[in-house]
């Protein structure tokens, strides 16, 4: 790498994006990667009144119903970590 | 026998010399004495800060000491140094030169190299319970020191006062007595020398003083300057004779004598006894050690206190034969007893090897030694002792006389043996009384001092001094000689075993802090990283021992104090709680930079007691500080008070109320009063409005205060309202309530600095107050005073009253009736006079109050008063009322301008713009620019006057002149069309045309503007001459090399091309597109800009086959700058002339097999999309196979240059359903991914990025998802990345299109919600 680099976007630009919650780097497992698509797709549908409203129409339920049961699974989208494997 | 017979002689001599001297000079002895105790050691300095100081000092030291130094009409120097120097002055602001903070500082600062770096203090807070060591300071201790220092200050002040009275009396009566013997005659008798003399020295300095002392206030540079020339050395560095010395031995040289003393003052003859004068200085009462006061240095033995202080005082205060034998006509016996003596007055821990080292340091200065040898007192010895105290000089000097030792040593038997025959000579033996002279005294430059033995040295004895090679160990960096004094114990070789702990550990600090201090940026990091991490582990008296020294020394440089300071700050952020015992330690090397004269080193020094302040607490800083508030020494007080202040913004007002309210009310001394309120102001300065809150409590406080019994007390009070008020406004008028009246009444009462002070406070209350009471009380304080107060003569009181009105004119109840009548005539008449033109300072308060008072009264009502003095015989002054008259019709027009006034007016100003002689600042010219056009339509009458005017100027002898006459055409060219004279204007036109032959550039530049304002109004159609006549004469032109003919010449010739370009055959323009290649060269942006948009204009009257020609050939030149200026200029006519007509050329171009032609191409192609943006959707296919060819070429540049294209194409024509040729070309962008060139790798991620943008993130996200989990982790790594700018760029947008992903054991992955249908 030469001295001039050092300083560009480039070389900064990953140390900027790590700062966003949600980004991934090249040692994200499945279950984070998961985690991180879940709660994104929950804010998504949140945002989206039409996305609440389907889903509200689909389930029988009311949207605020929806939208707290939503928000709820944001907390374990895909449940508990699993186990590390030590090996 | 001879040789006797000859120092007896010399003796004689000189002690005659000495006579004459005592006689001449005013009997030094005496005056010594009075002037180390008795005498104001600080007169000459300011004892508190001037009045009109606004932020910090030293924003303006500068330009102030010059205004102060200014005493008669001659002030080029800060004229020149206020002229504007373009950009050079910011262009070089990068490489400043490295610079010794210590050769920049005023007397002033440098008094903070006199004080004490106070041992460490005990530790209130951790001691619990306990009672504090006997040998600890405790802050008792410390207060109880201040107290017996102050006492002494007292008294010797006092002691002075009874001596002067005394003195004036005697005088008195001698003079009645007998007014006819001189007092001189009296020092020619031995014995009577000295009460007779002293009286008669101390008149003479009185009376010298006295010469000076009615300037001194405003000259004190210059005083000091001369001060130090009058042998008055300890007066200049009241600290350094106290007892308590520092640990920084190395900042001796850097004050009390300058380096070239040393040289002056090495040579043993008598005659330089005089030179000598200072060591007198040094009398034994200074050096008599107080015990109490010393904790930890070292008390001297009686022996070696009379032989240091007693013999160079006493063998000049008292000539007489008996003592005449002063240490230089020593033998070496006595020497060589005087040695021991000495070498027990140095600290204990010094070993035996290295002790000659430093003696012979302090042997080297005669005249400091005294200082030295207490300098080196110092609470740990240990560690002085092991470093090697020499300057650069002293080793030269050191090196030189060994090199001469060695060449005039004594003949061996062996030399002799050789140089004679064996036969004819007999050896004798040596006489019994012969005593071979190998005395110091004979030496070129040593002195007779204990320096080794009197015996004949080898001088290489130690190998380890290489005295040639600057020293360096491995591993660490460069040491400078300055350095040798501190890190000089790295250079002794010695096994880590044989040293302690401690010592280990200090020799670690010392080389990370050498790393710091002088390494390479990699080193300076490591060694500062580890200075942190450790920092706990060193412990913080180690630390700190070390670095604040270094922090003292004389020879530092910005850079070296800003890392030593950034050291300081990250240990403090480790140590916390620990540094405690050494706040007031870091206070007094960290304060001074509160009042440096750099911006950075204030807000360094700042964040630093701030981060203090933080780690050690509110108790601790109070108490560290507290002894320092009522300090005798000014500047102690007043860094103290800035300190305090920035205590109180790091910490909160409130818990600093109580205390500060204490402070202010203090019954003891008026000090601590002093700075107390001083500590407000600085809040209010340093804080700004975050005052308010606290605003009510600060101004109680403080009330009391401008009733004080002291003035001081009185003038900074009413400062502290000044600064409380200034920071408040425009609120908290409420809060001032209960100091109007006290302040109402001083004005009546005071005179002189308080009275200003007083006016400035009010100055900045009225505007905060209701209209209504703004104007009776403006009325009040013209009435009482600030009338009466234009007459004044200082300087200062000017300033301020000229502040002060402007001040409460601009208030909002002010009458603009009351103004008119009250104010104006005496205002005229005590301020607008030639002599406030002459200070810059005063100018500029001047033209901003008169400006202010305008906008109240009108512009006619200032202009009519004025404009007379247009014609004044006083350049400057002349400019002075141009700048005024021009910021007043600027601000208020010339609507009440009646027509005798206008006639004035223009009369004025002609005459001012042909008398001036130099006008850098363009005063003139802006001010005639603005009048005449303020005027407007009303020019016109006048019009053929100014005209005329010009057209004579045109043709002046001087450059200046006729540039200054070009460029009043362009400011007037706008007026001339307002008011039709557009046969006048096509008449300059021509006229100017006719210069065009100038040889000056300036001129010619100046010239081709004003045709350019010209052509501008006038239009191409009746412009005289005829644009194709013009043009013709322009393209030789093009060729000059001067940037501000360029720069006119291609505006014209653009101007000319955009808007007339069918006057000009076709042929024409193409020549001038050749000239306009070589434009492309030019350093400016702006010119190229302008080069760059002709060819646009050009391709648009000609069209663009001609011009794209020339330009496509262009891309064949090896100068990059050209070539890229070739491919803008294409694009610019792509877009101009659209890009159908360019395209096939162009894509033609790139068949030719160079690489400079195709990059070139590609890169006009890049700019091309993104000038056309979505126009490129017609485009896009058509390139697209060009493309596709450079995406896949070997050459990466090709590649780079074909993704930037590919990304400005896709962004322009996002949404205009091109997806199809965009995911076409991402295919072959996307194996660049890998890529690590970073021009490359950027453009490639920035081409995916402008695809997330028009093919969607869905897709980019389906070519992300292959790599994600790839088992290389190099690959992973580039798509995770791409697919976190994918995520933070449209993160809703990946929703629907994330993968599916299969549950896995009690972990659920699958989106359910996505799965439902209705």
């Amino acid at each position: 790498m030469q001295a001039s680099d050092r300083f560009n976007i480039n070389s900064q630009l990953e140390h900027l994006q790590a700062k966003y919650v949600g980004t991934g780097h090249a040692d994200l497992n499945r279950f984070e990667w998961a985690v991180n698509i879940h709660r994104d797709s929950y804010a998504s549908y949140v945002g989206h009144h039409g996305m609440l409203s389907y889903f509200a129409l689909a389930e029988n339920e009311s949207i605020g119903r929806v939208r707290y049961n939503l928000m709820q699974k944001m907390l374990l989208p895909c449940s508990l970590p699993p186990e590390k494997d030590e090996d | 026998m001879d040789i006797d017979d000859e120092i007896a002689q010399a003796q004689a001599e000189r002690q005659q010399k000495e006579e004459e001297m005592v006689a001449l000079g005013g009997a030094q002895s005496g005056v010594f004495d009075t002037n180390l105790y008795t005498s104001n050691k600080f007169e000459g300095f300011d004892s508190s800060i001037a009045v009109d100081e606004e932020g910090d000092a030293g924003q303006d030291e500068r330009a102030e000491g010059m205004a102060r130094k200014l005493a008669s009409y001659t002030a080029p120097k800060q004229i020149l140094e206020d002229l504007p120097r373009g950009d050079v002055v910011e262009d070089d602001l990068g490489f400043k030169k490295p610079s010794r903070i210590a050769d920049r500082e005023d007397e002033y600062r440098k008094r903070r190299l006199a004080r004490m770096i106070s041992p460490a203090r005990n530790d209130a807070l951790a001691m619990g319970d306990k009672t504090p060591d006997v040998n600890v300071r405790t802050y008792a201790d410390v207060m109880k020191e201040r107290e017996l220092e102050n006492q002494r200050a007292m008294t010797m002040r006092s002691i002075e006062a009874q001596k002067e009275a005394q003195k004036q009396a005697e005088q008195q009566r001698s003079d009645a007595y007998d007014s006819s013997v001189p007092t001189r005659a009296s020092g020619l008798q031995p014995q009577a020398a000295e009460p007779v003399a002293k009286p008669s020295g101390e008149k003479r300095r009185n009376r010298w003083d006295q010469g000076t002392g009615g300037e001194a206030e405003a000259e004190p540079a210059k005083k000091a300057k001369v001060m130090s020339q009058w042998a008055d050395i300890p007066d200049a560095t009241p600290k350094q004779s106290r007892w308590d010395a520092t640990p920084t031995p190395g900042r001796i040289d850097g004050e009390a004598t300058p380096a070239r003393r040393n040289r002056w003052d090495e040579t043993p003859t008598p005659g330089r006894l005089d030179g000598d004068a200072t060591p007198g200085g040094v009398t034994p009462g200074g050096m008599t050690p107080t015990p109490g006061m010393t904790p930890g240095g070292v008390t001297p033995t009686p022996g070696a206190t009379p032989r240091w202080d007693a013999t160079p005082t006493g063998s000049m205060a008292t000539p007489t034969p008996r003592k005449g034998r002063s240490r230089w006509d020593e033998t070496p016996a006595t020497v060589g007893s005087a040695t021991p003596s000495h070498v027990e007055q140095t600290p204990g821990g010094m070993t035996p090897g290295l002790g000659a080292t430093p003696v012979a340091g302090a042997a080297y200065t005669p005249g400091i030694t005294p200082f030295g040898a207490s300098a080196m007192e110092t609470p740990t010895p240990g560690q002085i002792a092991g470093r090697v105290p020499m300057t650069p000089e002293q080793y030269n000097a050191m090196r030189w006389e060994r090199e001469i030792e060695d060449r005039n040593r004594p003949l061996t038997d062996e030399d002799l043996d050789s140089m004679f025959p064996k036969e004819g000579y007999v050896i004798l033996e040596p006489p019994q009384s012969y005593i071979p002279i190998r005395t110091p005294a004979r030496r070129l430059l040593a002195t007779p001092t204990p320096m080794g033995t009197p015996l004949y040295q080898m001088p290489e004895e130690d190998r380890q001094q290489t005295f040639d090679v600057p020293a360096q160990i491995e591993g660490l960096p460069e040491m400078k000689p300055e350095d040798m004094q501190y890190f000089g114990v790295l250079l002794k070789e010695s096994e880590d075993e044989e040293l302690s702990a401690d010592e280990q550990k200090e020799r670690k600090i010392m080389k990370l802090l050498l790393k710091v201090k002088n390494g390479t940026p990699p080193q300076r990091k490591s060694a500062l990283r580890q200075l942190t991490d450790k920092a706990r582990d060193f412990g913080a008296g180690p630390l700190f021992n070390q670095i604040l020294p270094l922090l003292m020394s004389p020879t530092l440089e910005d850079q070296e104090r800003h890392l030593l300071v950034k050291v300081i700050d990250r240990i403090l952020y480790k140590l916390d709680e620990l540094v405690r015992p050494y706040v007031h330690k870091i206070l007094v090397v960290i304060e001074p930079l509160l009042i440096d004269e750099d911006y950075y080193a204030r807000v360094e020094g700042r964040e630093i007691i701030s981060n203090l302040s933080k780690a050690a607490g509110l108790a601790v800083m109070i108490a560290a500080m507290r002894p320092d508030i009522d300090n005798v020494d000014e500047y102690v007080r007043n860094t103290t008070a800035r300190a305090f202040s920035v205590v109180a913004s790091a910490l909160g007002i409130p818990s600093l109320l109580p205390f500060l309210k204490a402070v202010c009310q203090s019954k003891k001394s008026w000090q601590a009063r002093h700075t107390g309120i001083k500590i407000i102001q600085q809040i209010a300065i340093l804080m700004g409005c975050a005052v308010l809150p606290h605003l009510r409590s600060l101004v109680e406080i403080m009330e009391h205060g401008l009733v004080d019994e002291n003035q001081k007390v009185r003038t900074i009070c009413a400062l502290s309202l000044a600064a409380l008020a200034e920071a408040a406004s425009p609120y908290g008028i409420e809060s001032f309530d209960t100091v109007l009246k006290p302040l109402w009444r001083g004005i009546s009462q005071h005179r002189g600095k308080v009275l200003a002070a007083f006016l400035k406070a009010i100055g900045f209350i009225i505007p905060l107050m209701d209209a209504m009471y703004a104007s009776y009380y403006t009325r009040e304080v013209m009435q009482r005073s600030l009338i009466r107060e234009f007459q004044t003569h200082d300087e200062e009181m000017k300033k301020i009253v000229l502040k002060v009105v402007k001040q409460v004119v601009g208030t909002d109840g002010v009458e603009p009736d009351y103004v008119k009548t009250e104010v104006l005539p005496h205002f005229f008449q005590a301020f607008w006079v030639r002599r406030m033109a002459l200070d810059r300072r005063n100018y500029r308060q001047l033209v901003e109050t008169t400006v202010e008072i305008a906008n109240k009264v009108g512009c006619a009502e200032i202009a009519s008063r004025v404009v007379e003095d247009l014609k004044d015989e006083s350049e400057p002054y002349r400019r002075m009322v141009m700048e005024t008259i021009e910021k007043t019709i600027q601000n208020m027009g010339t609507g009440d301008i009646d027509p005798r006034l206008e006639e004035l007016l223009i009369d004025g100003i002609l005459y001012a713009f042909q008398e001036q002689t130099s006008d850098d600042s363009n005063v003139m010219l802006n001010g005639f620019g603005v009048v005449v056009n303020g005027l407007g339509i009303r020019t016109k009458p006048y019009l053929p006057q100014i005209c005329g005017t010009i057209k004579f100027r045109l043709n002046n002898k001087s450059a200046k002149v006729r540039q200054q006459a070009a460029d009043l055409i362009s400011r007037v060219a706008v007026v001339m069309m307002t008011c039709q004279e557009e046969q006048l204007m096509g008449h300059l036109g021509v006229v100017l045309y006719e210069y065009l032959g100038e040889e000056y550039p300036e001129v010619l530049g100046s010239i081709l503007g004003a045709l350019k304002s010209i052509v501008n109004v006038i239009g191409m159609t009746k412009m005289t001459p005829p644009i194709k006549d013009l043009l013709p004469r322009l393209t030789p032109i093009l060729k000059n090399r001067h940037e501000k003919v360029q720069e006119n010449c291609i505006d014209l010739v653009g101007r000319i091309a955009d808007r007339g370009a069918e006057f000009v055959p076709a042929r024409e323009w193409m020549r001038i597109c050749f000239e306009l290649l070589e434009l492309l060269k030019a350093h400016k942006k702006g010119i190229r800009r302008a080069t760059v948009n002709t060819f646009g204009y050009i391709a648009r009257a000609i069209g663009p086959q001609d011009v794209l020609a020339t330009l496509l050939n262009n891309l064949k030149v090896q100068e990059r700058q050209n070539r890229v200026c070739t491919t803008v200029a294409i694009a610019i006519v792509a877009e101009t002339c659209s890009p159908f007509t360019v395209l096939p050329a162009l894509m033609n171009e790139y068949r030719v097999p160079e690489l400079n032609v195709q990059n070139g191409v590609l890169k006009s192609l890049s700019f091309l999309f993104e000038y056309i943006g979505e126009m490129g959707k017609d485009y896009i296919y058509a390139v697209t196979p060009l493309l596709e060819d450079a995406l896949m070429d070997r050459d990466l540049v090709h590649r780079q240059t074909a993704a930037a294209t590919v990304k400005h194409m896709a962004l322009g024509v996002a949404g205009l359903g091109c997806e199809d040729a965009l995911v076409h070309l991402m295919n072959f962008i996307w194996p660049n991914i890998f890529e690590t060139s970073p021009h490359v790798i950027n453009a490639v991620m920035e081409a995916i990025e402008g695809m997330r943008i028009s093919v969607g993130p869905s897709a980019v996200l389906n070519y992300t998802l292959q790599g994600l989990f790839h088992p290389a982790r190099k690959v992973r790594e580039v798509y995770w990345k791409i697919y976190n700018s994918l995520y933070i760029g449209s993160q809703d947008g990946l929703v629907p299109a994330y993968p599916d992903i299969e549950n896995e054991g009690m972990n659920t992955y699958k989106r359910y919600e996505l799965e439902l249908f209705i």
